[in-house]
């Protein structure tokens, strides 16, 4: 039987909002696929696109950004600045042949982990659904848990 | 490497042994133990020890998330003699073990994983060094109603300078429209007012009434704040609030304060124990202000009257058509928020009339009414005809516990105002007969379960389990049909007045303020605290706290304790003489820095300038007193010139790249 594909996602989220959003699910005891690694930025808007293509480039199979809704930025503007450079990212990385489904950008404030969940979990199942990503010069190598502790 | 087992509320899930083990293996990683509980004292110590011990410049502590102890784990290892940014979390729990309870292989090797992303950054960490600043030891209150009061007293007490900022045209708030309190009956005036009056006479207590909070600038101890004071057309300072103008002014309008039942006039005082004494002119309602705008908008016909009546009258000559809204900018160290609350608009619910019933009414307008100072001078009175009701139902969890409506939370004190509303209907009039219909009885509280029994045994309130499923006029009654869910039976009763206990919601404009204060609020637009149990009236931005109903339902007790213990956060933060700065804050490398400024265009707080170099060039310079450390110039930056200390370009590359290492 095959084994069903697990995707690995980084996540990019802001400490103010969409960490702490993601400390209120646990706190709220939710539950998510594992699948996700999260990263700690300050803000969305600290977010590079190197650190994005830095993922896909290393083989992720979804980049996941989050941050504070408009409006709510705890610096004002990052999110503005973020979600501009999300829109230009975006069919740059299609246009290298990274599926745009795999790069999502979502508002998770800081008391919505059901939000979070749902996020997460929809992700999570839109990216399994693409499949295991061919890396940029070469296929993808499969790597299970077993393996990861074995480094 | 310090990996916590917090119980068995990580380690129920995550194989503690095997996270070990793994990070025993990972490049660097001299050290790994695992505790029981990291954050307790010999937790810590463990830490410390093991510094000491194992000569170790740098720490992982794997366990609950950086936002819950990231500040304890730094004070340990501060102890241990290493610079305190030396150390990452791993959060193993809020972000595993806790959302991956079903999945604990899944959960484990996730585990291992942010450990190992933990570990490349923090042997990319640099030793950071937080900086002094001085502090305004000035604080700023929004909201003048109970837990404002509270908080600028408590301040002013400790010997601060304190400016409140209130909305309205008279402090008091939700509490001066009370009459009485649970459970003790007491006068609720009687225990406001002379707060209201002491806070408006202390020597360190500025009162901005009719004023509102424009912007918010800087940071913990150096606020600058923009308060607009609204026009009010009177002059405060020659006014002495004798009463001739509202006595006189011919244009009535339906009172806000009253809630509807009575009237004022356009020239107004709240009610008649308001501070400041003195009047404001509502300038929508003026007829000199509309025959101003008349004329001004050269529209023919018949001009509205110049009236100027209190103008004509008053002994000081105190009224100012000329005034207009003034921006104040003022200086704080602190800021409390209490902004309160405002009653649920009951017009959601179809099936009791909307609104549209003139004798269903809302347990805030019976207050008013009961009120030896409201609009009925204190007497219950149909508002359809001025009738005494006899027949009283109470409908409880309107805008409560409802999700339809969109109000799933309990707003905690409607049970309790409902019971003390059916002793005091007893009171006024004996023969009224109150019937309560609950979902379920909440009064937990001192002497509060007492004074529901009190309510159903000695005043003969009779409590009916069950929703009402609609209310509708029927001659000069109201008919109420609801449901006794205990006997199974459905319930018709003929009544005179109905009163919904409307629940509690923040106050209107209160997301605009969260923004502008950079504090979070939650989906029912609740202020949120920076720790629901342990930091309950600090928010996540340094400096700005938290008191009373803005951060969820609760009763005039809990609100005051909320202003009392805010008002002790800032006093202590007020006895420190300098403040610390968070080191985290964006550097330039001028090697590489070709002075294009793109990064002073995106940065939100105007912390770049630029330096004039020797060689002429002209390249960025970070004001670090300004900078709060959000990245945006980190992630503008095209030559990668600037870069953001404690998040730095290489930490973060390195933290995406271990996950496939």
């Amino acid at each position: 039987m095959a084994v069903e594909f697990e995707p690995k996602i980084v996540g990019f989220l802001c400490n103010w909002c969409s960490y702490a959003g993601a400390d209120m699910a646990g706190t709220s005891r939710m539950s998510y696929p594992t699948n996700i690694r999260i990263i700690r930025v300050p803000c969305s808007g600290r977010i590079d696109p190197l650190f994005v293509a830095k993922a896909f480039q290393m083989g992720a199979d979804g980049v996941l950004i989050a941050g504070c809704h408009p409006g709510d930025c705890h610096y004002a503007e990052g999110n503005y600045h973020l979600r501009r450079r999300f829109a230009l990212l975006r069919p740059f990385l299609d246009y290298l042949g990274i599926d745009k489904e795999r790069f999502r950008l979502e508002w998770v404030s800081a008391s919505e982990g059901k939000r979070f969940t749902e996020v997460v979990t929809s992700f999570t199942e839109q990216v399994r659904r693409i499949g295991p990503r061919v890396a940029l010069g070469g296929p993808r190598a499969e790597t299970s848990p077993a393996e990861v502790e074995a480094h | 490497m310090f990996v916590c087992h917090c119980g068995t509320n990580i380690a129920g899930v995550v194989d503690i042994a095997r996270v070990v083990e793994a990070a025993k293996r990972m490049p660097q990683v001299v050290y790994v133990s695992d505790n029981k509980y990291t954050c307790s004292d010999p937790g810590q110590g463990s830490i410390k020890n093991a510094i000491g011990e194992h000569k170790l410049d740098r720490v992982v502590v794997s366990a609950c998330s950086p936002r819950m102890h990231e500040k304890t784990f730094r004070k340990a290892v501060a102890q241990a003699g290493l610079n305190p940014y030396m150390l990452e979390i791993a959060n193993i729990r809020e972000h595993d073990s806790w959302v991956h309870a079903f999945d604990k292989e899944g959960a484990t090797a996730k585990a291992i994983e942010l450990v190992r992303l933990a570990v490349a950054k923090v042997s990319r960490d640099a030793q950071l060094h937080a900086r002094q600043i001085g502090l305004t030891k000035r604080a700023l209150v929004i909201g003048g109603g109970i837990a404002g009061i509270q908080a600028a007293l408590d301040i002013a007490n400790s010997g601060h300078e304190v400016v409140v900022v209130e909305r309205e045209a008279t402090i008091g708030g939700r509490m001066a429209q009370v009459d009485k309190t649970f459970p003790t009956l007491d006068c609720s005036a009687c225990i406001l007012s002379p707060k209201m009056v002491e806070l408006s006479s202390h020597p360190r207590v500025t009162l901005l009434t009719y004023a509102e909070v424009v912007s918010v600038k800087g940071f913990l101890g150096n606020f600058e704040v923009e308060i607009r004071q609204k026009a009010r057309k009177v002059d405060h300072a020659s006014c002495t609030g004798c009463g001739t103008c509202w006595q006189k002014c011919p244009e009535k309008v339906k009172s806000d304060f009253d809630l509807g039942l009575g009237e004022r006039t356009a020239i107004y005082i709240p009610f008649p124990q308001a501070v400041p004494p003195k009047p404001v002119i509502d300038l929508e309602s003026c007829r000199y202000m509309k025959y101003l705008a008349f004329t001004a908008s050269g529209a023919e016909g018949k001009k509205p009257p110049q009236c100027r009546i209190c103008e004509k009258l008053c002994p000081t000559g105190s009224i100012d058509w000329e005034q207009k809204d003034k921006i104040l900018t003022e200086k704080f160290g602190a800021i409390v928020v209490a902004t309160g609350f405002k009653t649920f608009d009951h017009s959601a619910y179809g099936e009791y009339g909307a609104g549209a019933y003139p004798d269903v009414i809302t347990g805030l307008q019976l207050e008013r009414m009961m009120s030896a100072s409201g609009p009925t001078g204190g007497e219950v009175r149909r508002p359809s005809d001025g009738a005494h009701p006899k027949t009283v139902v109470f409908v409880s969890c309107v805008g409560s516990r409802d999700e339809a409506k969109g109000r799933a939370y309990c707003s905690k004190v409607c049970c309790m105002y409902i019971a003390k509303h059916a002793i005091m209907l007893k009171e006024h009039d004996p023969e009224v007969q109150s019937f309560v219909f609950y979902i379920d009885i909440r009064a937990g509280g001192k002497g509060y379960e007492e004074f529901v029994r009190r309510a159903q045994e000695e005043y003969g309130a009779i409590y009916l389990r069950g929703r009402v499923s609609k209310i509708y006029q029927e001659g000069r009654k109201l008919k109420v049909l609801g449901e006794d869910s205990l006997i199974g039976r459905p319930v018709e009763i003929d009544a005179d007045l109905v009163v919904l206990a409307t629940g509690i919601e923040p106050s209107t404009g209160v997301v605009d303020l969260a923004q502008r204060l950079s504090i979070s609020y939650d989906t029912d637009r609740f202020l949120v605290e920076a720790h629901p149990k342990l930091r309950p009236v600090e928010t996540q931005t340094d400096g700005v706290f938290l008191a009373g109903v803005c951060i969820g339902p609760k009763d005039i007790p809990e609100t005051v304790a909320q202003g009392s213990a805010a008002a002790a956060k800032v006093a202590a933060l007020f006895s420190q003489e300098y403040i610390t700065t968070d080191p985290m804050t964006a550097t330039v490398d001028l090697m590489k820095c070709t002075g294009c400024m793109l990064c002073a265009q995106v940065c939100p707080f105007k912390a770049i300038g630029s330096q004039t170099m020797r060689d002429g060039k002209v390249l960025a310079n970070v004001n670090e007193s300004l900078c709060k450390g959000c990245g945006l110039c980190a992630a503008a930056c095209r030559g990668k010139a600037i870069d953001l200390r404690g998040f730095t370009n290489q930490q973060l590359l390195a933290e995406v790249t271990s996950l496939w290492q």
